[in-house]
């Protein structure tokens, strides 16, 4: 698939543009319609057709297969550490106003406490649950 | 055990599953009806979600804050599902001591 000019050209100007989509609607989630699950989403979609434009090869050339698979527990992991901020503090698992912390500007891109770190979590999760699935799939063919 | 006996043995099963479940549908309301026993947390979610959570989107503040155990396990079914698709298409290369005679794509 390597001699299609057009596919490579459009690809190259197309992938970064809905990763940078992806990452919008997923810090952008407390604020307006969206967050992690749709974000993580296009996120995973822009890697999808970054492997069926360049390849397999290219894909783990860029993001290692091992490191893909270690990156699957991060999200998951990454949740249930922030739940444990209200813990720490004496209150509730995954607590965020209760837990004394600043809740900020409503409106404000940092702001909703512990809300968009959250996000970033589930995001990160779906992203590389669509990358790998498909990834998984496509090299078991 | 015979097929016979074992379909014998899963109708108590399925009445014993189906029955709660139907009971509970039961006691749902009908649809349209403005019963307040139901609509409670609804109107305490759209008066005083932006001051507890901070969140102008929500739903993004309902199912992360509210309901982020939810959620959390929602991440973790995510996850058990790449877990499952890893376990059975991608093979584990082998030791050369291995005597389990299976074979294993390089």
């Amino acid at each position: 698939m390597d001699d299609d000019i057009i596919l490579n050209e459009v690809a190259t100007r197309v992938v970064p543009m809905i990763c940078l989509f992806g990452v919008y609607i997923i810090f952008n989630g407390h604020l307006s319609p969206g967050g992690g699950f749709a974000g993580g989403t296009v996120i995973g979609v822009a890697m999808v057709l970054f492997s069926l434009v360049f390849g397999l090869r290219a894909t783990f050339a860029m993001v290692p297969e091992n490191l893909l698979i270690l990156l699957t527990s991060l999200g998951p992991l990454w949740y249930a550490v922030t739940g444990l901020v209200g813990v720490f503090r004496g209150v509730g698992f995954l607590a965020n106003a209760n837990a004394g912390i600043n809740l900020g500007a409503p409106g404000s891109l940092f702001s909703a406490g512990l809300i968009p770190v959250i996000t970033f979590g589930v995001g990160i999760s779906v992203a590389i649950t669509v990358t790998i699935l498909f990834v998984i799939l496509v090299e078991a063919d | 055990m015979k097929p016979r006996h074992l379909m014998l043995l899963a109708l108590p099963l399925v009445l014993v599953i189906a029955l709660p479940m139907l009971m509970v549908v039961a006691t749902m309301p009908t649809y349209g009806e403005v019963n307040p026993t139901f609509n409670y947390v609804i109107e305490h979610y759209n008066a005083h979600a932006l001051e507890e959570t901070g969140a102008t989107n929500v739903v993004t503040g309902i199912i992360l804050d509210y309901r982020a155990y939810d959620t959390l396990i929602e991440t973790t079914v995510l996850f058990t599902g790449t877990i499952g698709v890893l376990l059975a298409l991608k093979s584990v290369p082998r030791r050369r001591g291995d005597l389990s005679g299976r074979r294993h794509n390089p």
